[in-house]
């Protein structure tokens, strides 16, 4: 084969790794172990991290990139794509993920943030995903070089409120922008801090021109369906499957609602006997200093 | 008006349906399909790109595997991208995890290329085509070996990258996400045939 005439890292590959994503369920993990079960259940990539957002939650201290040796290993126990987490803007981080071979990196607000830029993403061969609010955030996000657009929701909760009101910002302000003129858009583009072309991509196509998925508190079968009803392409579950009393159950039951969203009867069916979801915590009850949903910008 | 059927668990569906529906040219319609019975109603099917192992269960735990080994009989026309490459084959080198559904004499190395890092794009030298096919490989599998009735359209140094089994169009990259609709006018043609 001459290599030389192979082009790797590009916009098409990037975006179209992510699209094969979509209707799937990712799931994190920290050990082999866990990526074999999520593997089993039918994950279509999991994401390797140190602790789940629960517990990231709870220990406190700074949250840093996984051990390379704990996300090797999860590399080697699956098929399927592996993804990590790298802290906002810490690019070295991201560059080492990269290097270990990991298909995508998610620069997440789990977290602690390095830097009050975000990494420069387009300077990557692997793609990233990126957590947002709101469609200007989404937009920064994605001129920086993210192929993949999740809601930031509230890590680590179980509850899923947060990650409902940013799908419904992020859909609800690129249906306003129905009907504009270039003017209009343009306006709404300053007033959101986004680039102007950027959001006219939006208004034409009618959503994000990169895949968009529910992410931060979703729990069980039904907050993954609905998250999907809302109009996600896809759902990221963190803590929600192995903080939960029957991990196993749990993910093949989250897996099949994401591929049957719109069927109550089959939901029905899915949701049943799963034993406990994880406890959880009320995102609302949580200091604003301590939400993880207000890191990066 | 011929249908085609995109089944729908999971991968880029909507990518296949409008690339599809512009091949199409409003002399048909590309559907997304779901229920293991909307197969019979379709004259030729889309297995999208996507999760393997993640679409293995979905086809298994619906009944849809049954409904494309009996199209596959039938001689309805089947075009599988990447993921769907994985699932027509005969079999899967080292891997349990992807049960395949057998309808291609083809032995696939899934991975072939690497992670994401290795994915790539490149100009395709195609039998039947006049100029070389821009492909985009993600995370692509490969035929490492295929028995004599599969025919070789793409080869990228040993490995098949591209081939056709009677009704069955196989493909490792992507045409649904290019503008270049060479392969499925000649996925529609075999429809006519």
């Amino acid at each position: 084969m001459e290599l030389e005439k192979l082009r790797h890292g590009t916009e098409l590959l990037k975006r179209g790794f992510a699209k094969m994503q979509k209707g799937g369920v990712i799931m994190d993990v920290t050990t082999p172990e866990q990526a074999m079960i999520a593997e089993e259940a039918g994950a279509v990539a999991v994401m390797a991290l140190h602790a789940v957002p629960a517990d990231i939650r709870k220990m406190g201290g700074v949250a840093r990139m996984a051990d390379p040796a704990i996300i090797e290993a999860i590399i080697d126990a699956v098929t399927i794509p592996v993804m990590a987490k790298a802290r906002i803007g810490h690019f070295v981080e991201a560059q080492i993920l990269e290097a270990i071979g990991v298909d995508m990196v998610d620069e997440s607000e789990v977290l602690t943030p390095a830097d009050e830029f975000h990494i420069e993403k387009t300077k990557f061969t692997i793609p990233f995903v990126c957590g947002a609010r709101n469609l200007g955030e989404a937009c920064r996000r994605i001129r920086e070089g993210a192929a993949m657009i999740r809601t930031k929701g509230e890590a680590g909760t179980g509850d899923v409120s947060q990650a409902v009101l940013h799908m419904r910002l992020i859909l609800g302000q690129i249906r306003s922008l129905k009907g504009m003129d270039d003017l209009q858009i343009m306006k709404v583009a300053r007033e959101i801090e986004a680039d102007c072309e950027l959001v006219a991509e939006c208004a034409r196509l009618e959503r994000l021109p990169v895949v968009n998925f529910a992410a931060g508190g979703v729990a069980t079968p039904a907050d993954a369906a609905l998250m999907m009803q809302l109009g996600a392409d896809g759902v990221f579950v963190g803590s929600g499957i192995f903080k939960s009393e029957n991990p196993s159950a749990m993910a093949q039951a989250i897996v099949e609602a994401v591929h049957h969203y719109d069927d109550p009867r089959m939901l029905a069916d899915f949701s049943k006997g799963l034993g406990a979801a994880m406890k959880g915590l009320d995102a609302a009850s949580i200091p604003a200093a301590e939400a993880l949903q207000t890191r990066g910008w | 008006m011929t249908k085609i059927g995109v089944i729908a668990f999971q991968g880029d569906v909507s990518e296949h349906v409008l690339a599809m529906q512009r091949a199409l040219e409003g002399k048909g319609s590309a559907v997304a399909i779901r229920q293991a019975r909307a197969v019979s109603d379709c004259d030729g099917l889309v297995l999208p790109g996507g999760e393997s192992t993640a679409i293995c269960r979905q086809l298994e735990s619906t009944g849809m595997a049954q409904e494309l080994i009996d199209a596959a009989r039938r001689g309805v026309p089947i075009m599988a991208t990447c993921a769907g490459l994985v699932l027509v084959s005969r079999e899967i080198e080292g891997d349990c995890k992807v049960r395949p559904l057998g309808l291609m004499d083809t032995v696939i190395g899934r991975n072939a290329f690497g992670p994401q890092r290795e994915s790539f794009e490149m100009d395709l030298e195609v039998a039947g085509f006049s100029r070389p096919y821009r492909a985009v490989f993600i995370r692509a599998p490969a035929i490492v070996r295929a028995g004599p009735e599969v025919e070789v359209l793409a080869r990228l140094g040993e490995i098949i990258v591209a081939a056709r089994q009677k009704k069955i169009l196989a493909l490792a990259f992507h045409p649904e996400l290019t503008e270049d609709l060479r392969f499925h006018h000649l996925f529609l043609k075999m429809l006519e045939a």
